[in-house]
């Protein structure tokens, strides 16, 4: 391992080691550490004894219930409805003769728009004030419905508008990588496939969705993970007091537990994130599981 | 199926400038008899491959007509034309096994067309034994070799058992060893089938050894054909004869001259014509070494390779690219005096030319 050769190696690796050493590696084995010391003191740095209480606590504590249950919501409506919206863009795009450039560009904008301006545009659209019901409450209001606070009101509604929010907010990427995917399927398989009499959905069945398979694969990771860690688009539509709104998520709670009023708790914080570390690991295996079966790598 | 195309054209907006018009077809009028195998040969760009997709409905015309049979199929889509498409690249599914890429097109019949399972798999195993790769069946197209997917791509094609097969530059993605093995099995076949076979290649020799007829084109327009030994043997343009045949006809600057025909000063033969400037095409086999030879050259050198010795020379009067080859018989004696040495020349393999539009006089 450590021939003459393999050292020029490992010095060339050395600042990358470094980084990731101190960055990524130490700070993963701390909170490991921290997740099981027990009655740890922030002030003092003591702790009475190690063993799983954390867990317990964590576990056993409503907040990070709702926290659980806001997230797994959230993951389960937008990965697959982001992913599909945009499967179904990018689609329409690629079909597209003329303005397809256009098109594309005005799909992407959002990507690169700051995401106050985009918080801005939502408290437009949903926010209630003194002066204004909201423009989707305006629209809600001409076809006879009454005003609805999504921002304060049932927990649905205020569900609604975040789902809402980050599946708007992930298209552009997502539309980005699969108009890029479907642009590289070589045309001939098209035109084999409509000398043979491929019905349209059967074209898109066995043959569109297998080409793209790897990057729509991609994007279902991805989709995963991102949404389990959704935390600041929380805090963009609905502020900082998350636990009172009852919109607060895994990482939400971990940020509270650290910083937040009831903060100063590592070591609770560190269990929360350990445990959705577990749930992203889990979800992640699983995927690529199934994957196997259905990706297919060129 | 016989194929009839009348006066076919295919105009495109050129891809550079958006006001010029390429004619990738020109007024194309010929009739391809039925169980044939016939090679389109042509140069690169030349409108192949257009008029190709032009018979399998992937491009629609600018304006003719084209016959399967009796029936005009000009305004039916590729799917309801009962043909069979190879591509250049195969385009072989990648995700699916060879069993399921030559099932695909069963699979998409529909209503009282539908077939069984059973049938669908027997039907399948019939085409992959018919271009031998039924020992292939549960492999992935990137698990075999490029002349075995060749053959996937054609049992894909024939499975439904059209009455046209196409095929695009079927042996260009082959080593030259596995293109001499893939075109004897495309003639088998073919010959097996009775299928009507139109292939596309810019290879002559290909073309040439196992087309029942072949078709020249260049530049969209069709120039010669017939079978392939008579298009070489009479070649009725300066084109034609300068695209089949290895080594390449020699061509040179010459004039008639009073019924006489000349290369320089060299009289080399008759012509009934009036007098004018003209290329005389010459083929490599037409070259007799002989002391008396009325055709003169200046030796360089003499190469074999192979069972082919050909003498290769200089004559100012030659026009082609290359220099002058000679294929002469390899215990032919030479005498070659002070660097010249002199020709007689076959006079069917010699070919005059019109200097104005190439055409053969």
């Amino acid at each position: 391992m450590f021939s003459k050769n393999n050292l020029k190696g490992w010095l060339y690796l050395l600042p990358a080691l470094v980084f990731i050493g101190v960055f990524m590696v130490y700070p993963l084995i701390d909170v490991l550490i921290y997740s099981f010391e027990e009655g740890y003191n922030f002030a003092s740095q003591t702790y009475n004894g190690i063993g799983l209480y954390n867990y317990s606590y964590v576990l056993h504590d409503p907040y990070f219930l709702q926290a659980i249950k806001n997230t797994f919501i959230l993951v389960i409506i937008t990965v697959p409805l982001s992913t599909s919206i945009a499967l179904l863009i990018s689609l329409a795009l690629n079909s597209l003769k003329r303005f397809k450039d256009l098109f594309q560009t005005i799909f992407f904008l959002p990507y690169v728009t700051n995401t106050l301006a985009v918080g801005l545009v939502f408290m437009i659209l949903f926010k209630k004030t003194a002066y204004s019901e909201g423009l989707v409450n305006l629209l809600l209001n001409m076809f006879g419905i009454s005003s609805i606070d999504f921002i304060e009101g049932p927990y649905w509604a205020k569900m609604f508008v975040l789902c809402f929010y980050t599946i708007w907010i992930v298209l552009p990427f997502k539309i980005l990588i699969l108009t890029s995917a479907l642009a590289s399927v070589n045309k001939d398989y098209y035109n084999v496939a409509r000398v043979d009499g491929t019905s349209k959905w059967r074209i898109f069945y066995r043959i569109t969705l297998p080409m793209i398979s790897p990057s729509l694969f991609y994007l279902i990771i991805t989709g995963f993970i991102g949404a389990f860690k959704a935390y600041s688009d929380v805090v963009a539509l609905f502020g900082v007091d998350l636990n009172a709104t009852g919109m607060n998520t895994i990482v939400g709670y971990v940020y509270d537990m650290l910083y937040g009023n009831s903060g100063g708790y590592p070591s609770f914080a560190s269990a929360a994130a350990l445990i959705l570390f577990v749930i992203v690991l889990t979800i992640t295996v699983i995927n690529l599981l199934v994957s196997k079966e259905n990706v297919h790598y060129q | 199926m016989k194929i009839v195309l009348e006066h076919l054209t295919k105009q495109f907006i050129s891809r550079v400038n958006k006001n010029e018009i390429v004619t990738a077809v020109n007024d194309f009028n010929f009739e391809i008899p039925d169980g044939k195998l016939i090679g389109l040969l042509g140069p690169s760009g030349c409108g192949k491959s257009t008029t190709l997709n032009l018979i399998c409905g992937l491009e629609t015309p600018t304006q003719g007509k084209i016959y399967f049979g009796d029936l005009d199929v000009t305004e039916l889509p590729p799917e309801n034309r009962g043909v069979g498409m190879v591509f250049q690249n195969y385009a072989l599914y990648p995700h699916l096994t060879v069993r399921q890429n030559i099932m695909f097109p069963l699979e998409n019949l529909k209503g009282n067309e539908k077939l069984s399972k059973e049938e669908i798999n027997k039907r399948a195993l019939e085409a992959a034994k018919l271009v031998q790769i039924d020992e292939l069946m549960e492999r992935k197209p990137n698990e075999l070799s490029g002349g075995q997917q060749q053959r996937v791509a054609i049992a894909r094609a024939l499975v439904k058992t059209p009455g046209v097969l196409l095929l695009d530059e079927p042996l260009s993605n082959l080593d030259a060893r596995l293109r001499l093995q893939t075109r004897e099995q495309i003639r088998r076949i073919q010959k097996e089938t009775g299928i009507t076979t139109i292939f596309v290649t810019h290879d002559q020799e290909e073309a040439m050894s196992i087309s029942d007829l072949i078709i020249v084109m260049e530049k969209g327009v069709l120039q010669q054909m017939g079978e392939p030994q008579e298009v070489y043997n009479n070649p009725h343009n300066l084109f034609v004869a300068k695209f089949l045949g290895t080594p390449a006809i020699n061509v040179f600057e010459g004039k008639i001259k009073k019924k006489k025909l000349y290369i320089g000063d060299d009289l080399i033969g008759e012509s009934d014509n009036d007098d004018q400037d003209v290329y005389v095409g010459i083929r490599p086999e037409a070259f007799v070494p002989s002391d008396k030879g009325k055709f003169h050259c200046a030796f360089d050198r003499i190469e074999t390779t192979g069972r082919d010795t050909s003498i290769v020379c200089h004559n100012d009067h030659c026009i082609s690219d290359e220099d002058i080859r000679a294929i002469v018989d390899a215990d032919v004696k030479l005498n070659n005096k002070d660097g010249i040495i002199r020709f007689d020349l076959k006079p069917h393999k010699t070919y005059v030319f019109s200097k104005t539009d190439g055409k053969r006089i």
